[in-house]
């Protein structure tokens, strides 16, 4: 795109540079917003249909505009801020949530070459970026000054960092399958797992058991059910966006989806072939990857619809449980086992 | 813990079991009526909305007993009765609280002549407290608009009272 507004439009390089920076992230912030409103509707639809509703099917044709009248009635509402709540921090912590499901979007590989920053070191700035959404949370259930806030964002934290260190280990064994950190590297390195013409980790044998752990781990770190213990209505009203209203609860309510579509498109990218047809068959690389990225994520978050209409609750004692008992040590198992099965596979091999 | 069980949790059995019964239910039709557009059958013992019924010759059934006043467990019913100048006994006053009103249907029951009964109206709500208390204007002109569904619906009722 650089290149473009160069050559085509004459700019110096910096400034093209610049400005095609600015297209890229319009080009994909603004989109995102859009299908994340999409997606509350599917996500609203599945779930009625699985509780055999219908779900909202008035605000035009089959309810589809229904999130946009939704966040025209949030707009128009006003701000409230509770007099003991520290206003800064009240205010900014839906920001740092919204941004944060955001700027991870940077890294991910669209097509072949299509990706914001094509950075080595994707997969470890997707790990720091995810971690500062706790952030959001945190500041949000400690400023509202507020009881049932507050425990929800303690849940959160301990949540999110207990499957973080599981998300971490299996990602390193991802990394270490693939030989690299770069995204659209570990794209690249599912064509053809072992040599059957199917693109994607998840159907080696080693690797799957990972790509179960990982979606599950995605469910905790997005915290939805059966891990939305930090909105548990029945115990802490609304968790940390309780005292929230107007845009600054949509603004949560973008940043939670935004990070829910951002989990099914690295699910679809680190153990399903992100933009790679499913088979790899020379026809099928006509259909450009972007929509073969986009189908991926769509699987993947009818996935996380029917989980949520499926699963209850778990009680805190049995997630910490899940997180630190079974996940953490399994996954630590995992990369011992990978890493041999590697060294394995090298050996009177020359690095 | 036995091995069977060891084997059936990390296989994720009952989630994949859970799961495939909500797919199912994913296709099933939908138990949702669309409400405005599509609506319940109402059984004719429906006890909704209060009306006064009249005579087919235009005279109000009522004639003040105040049966359906005594009986009315949450007393909702105020009724006020003299003589008409014909000499007959009718009332000049008859309210029925309907934020008192418990939609038991004992009024309906107590009534000799049928004037005070409960109609298949369900859709009578208001925006203020005040339009919820009727009275026997609003009462007669309820029996006046529902009269031919109350008597389908006493009609189809009768062989079992």
């Amino acid at each position: 795109m650089t290149d473009f507004f160069q050559s085509t439009v004459g700019m110096p390089y910096d400034w093209a540079w610049f400005t095609a920076t600015i297209a890229g992230i319009l080009l994909i912030a603004l989109p995102l917003m859009l299908s994340v409103a999409l997606i509350i509707y599917a996500d609203r639809k599945i779930w009625a249909a699985m509780a055999l509703r219908r779900g909202p099917n008035v605000v035009g044709p089959f309810g589809i505009l229904q999130s946009f009248a939704d966040g025209l009635k949030v707009f128009l509402q006003e701000t409230i801020i509770p007099s003991a709540a520290n206003r800064v921090l009240f205010l900014l912590a839906p920001i740092i949530t919204f941004t944060v499901a955001l700027i991870v979007w940077a890294v991910v590989p669209f097509q072949a070459g299509v990706v914001l920053a094509n950075i080595n070191v994707g997969l470890l700035y997707v790990l720091a970026a995810s971690s500062l959404g706790v952030y959001g949370i945190i500041l949000s259930g400690w400023a509202s000054n507020s009881k049932y806030p507050f425990y929800s964002a303690l849940r959160a934290a301990a949540q999110m960092v207990s499957y973080e260190v599981a998300i971490g280990f299996i990602l390193i064994s991802v990394v270490m399958w693939s030989g690299t950190f770069n995204l659209s590297g570990i794209v690249l390195a599912q064509q053809s797992v072992l040599g059957i013409h199917i693109n994607a980790f998840g159907i080696n044998p080693l690797l799957f058991p990972m790509a179960v752990m990982f979606f599950i781990s995605s469910l905790a770190e997005t915290q939805r059910a059966p891990f939305d213990l930090t909105e548990a209505e029945s115990e802490l009203v609304a968790g940390y966006q309780t005292e929230y209203s107007s845009m600054a609860f949509a603004l949560f309510w973008l940043g939670e989806y935004a990070n829910v579509i951002l989990m099914c498109a690295l699910n679809a990218t680190l153990f399903w072939g992100g933009w790679l047809p499913p088979i790899d068959w020379a026809p099928l690389y006509a259909v450009p990857g972007i929509i073969w990225l986009f189908a991926k994520i769509l699987f993947f978050f009818f996935l996380f619809s029917w989980v949520k209409a499926t699963v209850p609750r778990y009680r805190y004692d049995q997630l910490m449980r899940l997180g630190w008992k079974i996940f953490l040590p399994v996954s630590l198992f995992w990369v011992f086992l990978v890493s041999g099965v590697l060294m394995w596979m090298r050996v009177g091999v020359s690095s | 813990m036995t091995v069977g069980q060891l084997v059936k949790s990390f296989t994720l059995w009952e989630f994949v079991k859970a799961h495939a019964l909500t797919l199912k239910y994913f296709f099933k039709p939908k138990a949702t009526i669309n409400y405005p557009h599509e609506r319940n059958p109402v059984s004719p013992r429906f006890r909704g909305e209060h009306a006064l019924r009249r005579y087919p010759n235009g005279e109000e059934r009522c004639i003040a007993c105040k049966l359906c006043e005594a009986v009315c467990p949450a007393q909702a019913i105020t009724i006020e009765a003299e003589p008409r100048d014909d000499g007959s006994r009718r009332t000049t006053r008859y309210d029925i609280d309907m934020t008192k009103c418990i939609y038991c249907g004992l009024c309906a029951e107590a009534c000799p002549v049928d004037a005070i009964v409960e109609g298949p109206n369900y859709e009578f709500s208001t925006e203020t407290r005040e339009e919820l208390i009727y009275d026997k204007a609003k009462l007669l002109d309820n029996g006046d608009r529902w009269e031919s569904a109350i008597a389908a619906n006493l009609a189809a009722d009768a062989p079992y009272r």
